[in-house]
């Protein structure tokens, strides 16, 4: 009897010692990071929609077609450049116009692609080419600071990620255009959802005085070169040079956990999860 | 509606080649991970730099210029409202209550002839 009292109490000591193993801790930590994502991500798309119906509407004013409005949802996916497309498109602007403008306020994603790069340096080479079409503003923000808390790649969060404003903003864009003017989004007030939640999401990001630092930079530069050279000039400029004010700070005892701790291994978090038993 | 063209759609071919290559170029050069610690730093600190300029650029300066003009300051209920969301999503670490907080007040704002 006492044997055998002793051997389930070996085997409870043994499951309660794996259960706290570090892979099952790591298993936990990504579990919590993904419903992290999964709440921002919802409210990301609770603000891509309305934003993809003023799109919509915009586009209709612009005389696009209904597959031109869901082609360039799809194939360009960048809600500054296809708003300031379709303001173009109105105005008959040339194409090559066009172009120049998307390539100067999509220059910014160069950023957010090197930034992502060191998590996913050892994906196949077809997946990274797919990741890449789908590195907005909104899936970068995500994804890189679902990357930062769990201190590695995750497959699975990034797609999430991507989903969470893919979806919303190519069926706001339809519903917008089929809409019509039936929605007065300004009286509603869903004008200010898109900076607010970049604003929110650049907070959230924000992890020592290094990092408030480079966004504080960052608006400092980019307001006054965008009142001199127009809104996307301004971006630009307030993209490259606020980390550069971040790094004439000394950085503070609230850093960020040095990149060096992880990243680079680049472990296939979809596949721990499935081993682990993670959703 | 226009009906259904295929009028715009190799303009939408246009701006891709125009976007991808720079989301996707630093995700394919090989390399990338043998930057130097002051380039990861930088690129660190790049996100959130980005998105306040992003934000910044989106709420203070006038969107409904004619072509050709330069944008003005805007200082009203929109920068408030944003900042507003900033406060709430810095004590909540939540992002939907401060973005529907910040909506729900320039609504309101306007509903009043606020703003």
């Amino acid at each position: 009897m006492n044997g055998q009292t002793a051997t389930t109490a070996d085997t409870a000591a043994a499951h309660t010692a794996a259960a706290h193993t570090p892979a099952a801790d790591m298993a936990a930590s990504v579990r919590e990071s993904r419903r992290q994502l999964i709440r921002d991500g919802a409210a990301i798309a609770s603000y891509a929609l309305p934003v993809g119906l003023v799109y919509g509407l915009l586009t209709l004013q612009a005389h696009f077609s209904l597959a031109d409005v869901v082609v360039t949802c799809t194939v360009v996916l960048a809600g500054g450049a296809q708003f300031a497309a379709a303001g173009m498109v109105k105005d008959n602007a040339p194409w090559l116009a066009i172009a120049g403008v998307t390539l100067l306020v999509n220059a910014r994603h160069l950023i957010y692609s090197a930034s992502i790069a060191p998590y996913t340096t050892k994906r196949p080479w077809r997946e990274r080419a797919v990741m890449a079409h789908f590195l907005t503003d909104e899936t970068f923000a995500l994804s890189l600071a679902h990357f930062r808390r769990i201190g590695r790649f995750d497959g699975r969060g990034y797609w999430l990620a991507a989903a969470s404003i893919f979806i919303p903003w190519t069926v706001g864009g339809a519903l917008g255009y089929l809409v019509g003017g039936a929605v007065d989004t300004t009286r509603l007030g869903l004008d200010v959802a898109f900076p607010a939640a970049m604003a929110g999401l650049s907070l959230g990001m924000v992890s020592g005085r290094r990092d408030v630092a480079a966004a504080l930079g960052a608006v400092a530069v980019a307001v006054p070169v965008g009142l001199i050279g127009g809104p996307s000039v301004g971006l630009v400029a307030g993209a490259v040079i606020g980390p550069f004010v971040g790094l004439a700070v000394p950085a503070g005892p609230g850093a960020a956990r040095p990149p060096a701790q992880d990243p680079l291994a680049t472990i296939d978090a979809t596949e721990r999860a499935a081993k682990e038993g993670l959703p | 509606m226009s009906g259904v063209t295929l009028g715009l759609i190799p303009l939408a071919g246009l701006m891709w080649l125009c976007t991808y290559p720079s989301r996707a170029l630093p995700m394919l050069a090989p390399g990338i991970e043998r930057l130097p610690n002051w380039a990861v730093a930088y690129l660190r600190l790049a996100g959130p730099a980005a998105l306040a300029a992003l934000a910044a650029v989106n709420c203070l300066l006038s969107t409904d210029q004619p072509a050709g003009q330069l944008p003005h300051l805007v200082l009203g209920i929109v920068p408030a409202a944003v900042a507003v969301c900033v406060v709430i999503v810095a004590r909540t670490k939540l992002l939907f209550p401060g973005v529907a907080a910040a909506v729900v007040a320039v609504a309101v704002a306007r509903a009043f002839g606020l703003a």
